[in-house]
């Protein structure tokens, strides 16, 4: 967290105070009046299973502060928000809050298919707590933001998906809200769009507003807050800064896919007739083996690989991938128009070095192939070693670029 | 840190904390009403929209709203006075049915209304919060709107058949209205949050409104009903107890309003006394059904 950041969350008076809310779902199977009547008493019980969204989850949001929440499928985060929101009412614990709230679930929720653009801005508005002459306002600003134009007077069932939902987000943010709870609606609309709504977020910022967000994009979450909150299993996993936020968030769903991937492996047989890939290393400068490396290391990462008979030439690829499956990096010795062998029989490492390693901040995953001179695949690792490179408070994004800003 | 963020801060630190969920007990009743009251823009757009929508594309439009009772009344009018021989003991029987029915179609649209009226409204309750209690209330805006037309439709009709009801009787159609909003109103709240748990909910509300319109004296008289209880010999508080339910005394006070043809013997005595005791009966039920509705809501976002 950047001494900004850190003024910035400590200014603002409490704005939400969440003190030991737990909420947990009855789910019944039964669900006309016969088959309650039908399953009633002990076999009723059977219908029913219980499950806990939230365990007392405690947290305060300060004003201005705008903090994220991330967490895997499931884990309990639109939950919260909706606690936060009062739309659920929590099963013990309790929420208080204070100031205006304007919560953007699900852009154009209150629209009805049948009026006007302009009579569904009415509705909507006094939806999320406008009164009319409010309305009246701020009605040519939601216009004007909206770039709905002459269209306003049409039946909103003829808009295109794009035009409802500019026309709801344009809605949503001329409430004045002091809180703004946001659930993953961010992503909407062509580019341009996009970045005029990042552009009223950091607007809403500068203003001293309160936003929490729902995200599964730690990217995102990154980008907009400057405290985040990771929920694992409907309990708080950890509270802080975005950025540590964001890392604890990848680990933990690293975790999860390092354990899917094991059980899968187990149940996997092995028949060792061609080249394998024995291990993946990742080592630092001395030759040691590490699970963190700062941008602009030495790094080297070493696949161990067993060959069972002598063979003349083969090729090796690698590739580094971000949590979220995007591939930050890729090489081999076809592409550098080279070829290992001839070897003979047993194990060997090719090494591919680093000089000066060029990634940002994150969880990075090494992939690693071995394949025969016409290209035929051998063997594949995926995710074979992990390494994290500890946050750049400099910039976001998996790259590392050595920027400097300067004015004139 | 711009100034308006100061601001903001300096005014957020001033005001209290609220708990977005609902309290028990008055405390929480005052509290919904409030809720409610902060919100009577969008009560006001939301009966806007109901209306609007309802016609919306439609060529006779608000027109629609008088067929349906017409058609009843044509029914009623030729089958059970004409052929049945109902009308024979009631002078101007088109005018007694006609007005029998307007208040019992307030009811009825009311009673539909507001039982489904979370369901409809469950792209919003599951996504932003308001006071639920405005969905209810807003079916109830939109069924007054029908009645009101269709109370205009009567008097004309009271008029074209040289029956005008300008008597000091027409005192009883506020009471009557009254009864029937607020008795529409505790079950239209209490149903609708049912109905989110059991959607079995609104058929029974269907089938309970077909027994009540043969139930009420609208097609009949109160004092034929008073007959029978005499020559089957049942005992005297049971006629009171038919007399006493608010729908009863709603068409008994409708009829007082628009029927000039009635004599005292058509009517219970203390008519205005049954009603104002029904009145104060009914607020404690509104009281009862608002509370159920409280306790009922907290679990609707996931119950939809």
């Amino acid at each position: 967290m950047s001494k900004v950041d850190q003024d910035r969350a400590a200014v603002g008076p409490e704005v939400v105070r969440v003190e030991n809310v737990s909420k947990s779902f009855v789910i019944r199977k039964d669900n006309s009046l016969k088959e309650r009547v039908v399953t009633l008493g002990r076999r009723g019980r059977a219908h029913q299973e219980s499950f806990d969204a939230l365990k007392d989850v405690s947290f305060s949001i300060n004003a201005g502060s705008s903090i994220g929440l991330l967490g895997s499928n499931g884990s309990g985060k639109s939950t919260l928000l909706k606690v936060i929101g009062g739309i659920i009412d929590p099963s013990t614990g309790s929420v208080q809050r204070r100031g205006r709230l304007a919560a953007l679930l699900e852009l154009g929720a209150g629209f009805h298919p049948d009026l006007s653009g302009r009579e569904n801005v009415y509705l909507n508005a006094a939806i999320l707590g406008l009164s009319k002459d409010e309305t009246d306002a701020e009605f040519d600003s939601i216009l004007a933001f909206s770039e709905i134009g002459d269209f306003i007077d049409t039946q909103v069932k003829f808009y295109s998906s794009g035009m409802y939902v500019r026309l709801a987000f344009a809605v949503a943010v001329h409430t004045n809200p002091d809180v703004l709870l946001v659930d993953e609606v961010l992503a909407v609309g062509d580019e341009a769009f996009q970045r005029k709504c990042m552009d009223k977020i950091r607007q809403f910022q500068r203003e001293g507003r309160t936003i929490v967000l729902v995200s599964h994009s730690a990217e995102q979450v990154m980008e907009v807050c400057d405290r985040g909150l990771v929920l694992s299993h409907g309990e708080v996993a950890f509270i802080g800064s975005a950025v540590d936020a964001t890392r604890v968030h990848r680990e933990i769903l690293e975790g999860n896919r390092k354990s899917v991937a094991e059980a899968a492996a187990a149940d996997a047989v092995e028949i060792a007739v061609v080249p394998q890939i024995v291990s993946i290393a990742v080592r630092n400068a001395a030759g040691e083996t590490v699970e963190s490396a700062a941008t602009g290391d030495e790094l080297s990462i070493d696949v161990e690989v067993d060959l069972p008979h002598d063979i003349d030439q083969w090729h090796s690829s690698l590739s580094i991938d971000t949590p979220s499956g995007q591939q930050v990096f890729g090489t081999g010795t076809r592409r550098h128009e080279t070829s290992h062998g001839p070897n003979a029989a047993g194990h060997i490492t090719v090494s591919y070095k680093f000089p000066s390693l060029p990634l940002a901040g994150g969880e990075y995953f090494v992939n690693a192939e071995v394949l025969a001179s016409d290209g035929h695949p051998f063997d594949v690792q995926w995710q074979g070693a992990a390494f994290s490179v500890p946050a750049t408070p400099s910039q976001t994004g998996s790259v590392f670029a050595d920027t400097a800003i300067s004015v004139g | 840190m711009t100034d308006s963020a100061l601001n903001r801060f300096e005014r957020l630190s001033a005001e209290p904390f609220i708990a977005p969920a609902g309290k028990v007990g008055i405390v929480g009743t005052w509290g919904s009403l409030r809720a409610v009251f902060d919100h009577r823009e969008l009560l006001n757009l939301l009966v806007r929209r109901d209306i609007k929508a309802r016609y919306k594309d439609s060529v006779l439009g608000v027109l629609w709203t008088l067929i349906n009772p017409i058609v009843q009344l044509v029914v009623y009018y030729v089958v059970m006075g004409q052929i049945l021989g109902a009308a024979r003991g009631i002078d101007d029987f088109a005018i007694y049915v006609f007005s029998g029915l307007t208040i019992f179609g307030l009811l009825s649209e009311s009673l539909t209304g507001t039982t489904g009226s979370i369901i409809a409204n469950a792209g919003l309750v599951k996504k932003v919060y308001v006071p639920r209690e405005v969905f209810p209330l807003a079916s109830m805006g939109s069924a007054l709107f029908t009645f009101s037309v269709q109370v205009v439709v009567l008097i004309a009709g009271c008029l074209i058949l040289g029956a005008p009801p300008f008597t000091s009787g027409l005192l009883y159609f506020i009471p009557s209205v009254a009864l029937i909003v607020l008795y529409g109103a505790a079950m239209g709240i209490l149903f609708s949050a049912l109905n989110v748990y059991l959607r079995d909910v609104q058929y029974l509300v269907q089938i309970l409104l077909t027994l009540s319109m043969w139930a009420a004296p609208i097609v009949y008289g109160w004092s034929m009903v008073q007959d029978v209880f005499a020559s089957f010999n049942l005992p005297h508080w049971l006629l009171e107890v038919y007399t006493n339910n608010p729908l009863t005394l709603a068409v008994l006070g409708f009829h007082r309003a628009f029927w000039t043809a009635g004599t005292d013997a058509d009517y219970p005595a203390n008519l205005g006394l049954r009603m104002l005791i029904a009145f104060l009966v009914g607020l404690v039920l509104l009281w009862l059904c608002q509370r159920a509705f409280a306790r009922l809501q907290g679990n609707f976002a996931q119950e939809l």
